[in-house]
């Protein structure tokens, strides 16, 4: 059984029909990409999911549980984990605060040697830890960011385009550690616009097209489809 | 592009200008007259300032509900001077029943701190309630909606504290241990000024040691920032904007009690309105949502207040200058809309908001 299931999600901004009956599958471990372009639904899909928005219509299962209505704050308890768009660091809390304030839910002892842990994915943060999260540059706040995610000790992580804004160098650093991320265990779902990448370390792909799936095929295969060369990966 | 950076004459502007070089020069005119007639010895002086930093040690502290409600939701409780009456005028009893068994002056260290925190619960309570009543339902509506609630709600809570204890005065009793003043080199200070400052600065350090160390504190923070980020982390915006509400109401419940030991009359249903007012300035002084800029604009609006009326205003040669202590608040407060609205710490709202 997939870990998560979307099932024919319908959303809406005020009148704005934003989603017109996505469905895709995640199963335990994956790496899933979506791609496609700007307004194509992408962000809204992540946000349903993670409840910060409710479909009208259709139903998202994760582990087997109907989730499409719950809070956004109690599936952080249930293992889903995101890093929104933009990176949403808390620019007036510390480095360490933001990561205190990723572990909000857990009461459990091990939070001091998960916060080694992601000091020690990305060193930057620790020499970092005292200054306030705003000081901080694009590329370090998204390791924050991935970071303060990680801190929930997640099942299924969110990524809403996490090579945004960032410099050339820093992306393929985001992705690496992406990948390492999805190494531990983690089933990851990304939002990416640089379909590039994405597809480079996804297993399975769904293209995204003005509110509905267009195209969902394996990783390779989309990287060869020549719809997907051409709109998405400029190739010619 | 910016206002300031056209050459074109602005009447709005230049009246502005004007008003900013009437206002110094009256300041400076009229305490050069003040302190060139030495009418007010220098220990006056120092007894007016301690008046002026142990009352507004108690505008901080209400001052604080204010804004720690703004940061977090961007909305003037404005029935916040009733949350701190509810406090003050409910602990008015338990304050007479302490005096009456000879508790209150047998153990006044034990008893004090027990009518604070009675004060502080009875104001947490009603500014829970308030919360969940009056403004969650309205969360999201336009903002002009929460504050015609709130006006609502404070002559609800004004009338339904009158229809319990009645309209008539009452007053604290007085405390024994606070009577009398001590002498630091030839000045004379009262004793209750003493503890009224440093009251309040205890809870105040609590407060900030609340804000900045817990985890409900940064929660607190994260939820001010960005809600919706704040979500994504587990937080349960509802349980820390209630509790926002809560320590708010605390404070301003505590407040109550210190106000009511430091000037015991006065205390009946309508008592919440001048302190709610006069703290909400002192919040807009010092930059509203900005913690320490409550706490510094409730000290300095305290000191203003008893200061300028005699260095000012008599200097000016306006009589009865003492009693407009409130034109100087006030004035206080347009001042700061026109010349600085951000207030002493607070940062530009583009700022805030880029």
């Amino acid at each position: 059984m997939a870990l998560l299931e979307v099932k024919d999600i319908h959303t809406y901004y005020g009148n704005i029909h934003a989603l017109k009956g996505v469905s895709f599958e995640v199963d335990s471990g994956e790496i899933i990409a979506l791609i496609g372009s700007n307004g194509a639904g992408k962000t809204t899909t992540l946000r349903t999911i993670s409840g910060l928005m409710a479909p009208r219509e259709g139903s998202v299962t994760y582990d087997g549980e109907e989730i499409s209505r719950m809070r956004a704050d109690l599936l952080v308890s249930k293992g889903i984990s995101m890093v929104p768009e933009g990176r949403g660091v808390f620019a007036k809390l510390t480095v360490e605060e933001n990561l205190d304030m990723g572990a909000y839910i857990r009461r459990d002892g091990a939070i001091k040697d998960d916060l080694k842990s992601a000091y020690s994915l990305f060193p930057r943060l620790e020499e970092r830890r005292k200054q306030f999260a705003g000081t901080l540059s694009g590329g370090e706040q998204q390791m924050l960011a991935i970071a303060r995610a990680l801190m929930s000790k997640p099942r299924l992580l969110l990524l809403d385009e996490p090579s945004m804004g960032l410099a050339p160098v820093l992306v393929d650093g985001v992705f690496e550690t992406v990948q390492r991320i999805a190494s531990e265990g983690v089933t990851i779902l990304l939002v990416e616009q640089n379909a590039h990448m994405a597809l480079q370390i996804a297993d399975r792909g769904y293209v995204l097209q003005s509110g509905e799936v267009a195209i969902s095929d394996t990783a390779a295969n989309l990287q060869q489809n020549e719809t997907v060369q051409k709109t998405y990966l400029g190739i010619d | 592009m910016f206002k300031w950076k056209t050459d074109e004459f602005s009447w709005v502007d230049f009246t502005i200008d004007v008003l900013r070089v009437l206002i110094v020069l009256g300041v400076v005119v009229g305490a050069w007259n003040t302190l060139s007639s030495g009418r007010i010895t220098l220990a006056q002086w120092v007894n007016l300032f301690a008046a002026g930093l142990s009352q507004g040690s108690i505008y901080a502290l209400i001052a604080l509900g204010y804004t720690l409600v703004y940061g977090i939701l961007l909305m003037i409780n404005f029935a916040h001077g009733e949350v701190f009456m509810a406090g003050a005028f409910s602990t008015v009893f338990l304050a007479e029943a302490f005096n009456r068994t000879g508790f209150l002056n047998d153990q006044p260290l034990l008893a004090i701190p027990l009518m604070i925190m009675f004060a502080g619960l009875v104001s947490m309570t009603v500014a829970i309630l308030l919360e969940r009543v009056a403004y969650r339902p309205l969360r999201g509506s336009p903002r002009l909606v929460p504050l015609i609630t709130a006006i609502g709600a404070s002559f609800f809570l004004q009338y339904t504290f009158r229809g319990l204890y009645g309209s008539g005065f009452k007053a604290y009793p007085q405390v024994k241990i606070l009577q009398g003043a001590i002498s630091l080199g030839g000045i004379n200070i009262p004793i209750v000024q003493i503890f009224v400052f440093f009251s309040a600065l205890a809870l105040m350090l609590c407060l900030y040691w609340l804000v900045e160390r817990t985890r409900i504190g940064k929660a607190m923070r994260a939820v001010s920032e960005n809600k919706e980020v704040a979500r994504l982390m587990g937080i349960d915006i509802d349980f820390v904007i209630m509790f926002t509400f809560g320590v708010g109401g605390f404070l301003a419940g505590s407040a109550g009690v210190i106000n009511g030991v430091f000037r015991p009359q006065g205390v009946n249903f309508f008592m919440g309105f001048i302190p709610g007012i006069k703290a909400f300035t002192a919040a807009v002084l010092g930059g509203i949502g900005n913690i320490p800029g409550a706490m510094l604009g409730g000290l300095f609006l305290g000191v203003i207040e008893a200061i300028g009326p005699n260095l000012v205003l008599a200097g000016l040669g306006i009589p009865g200058a003492n009693q407009l202590k409130d034109v100087i608040a006030f004035t206080m407060l347009v001042l700061v809309l026109i010349f600085r609205p951000q207030g002493i710490l607070g940062e530009r709202l583009s700022e805030k908001k880029a």
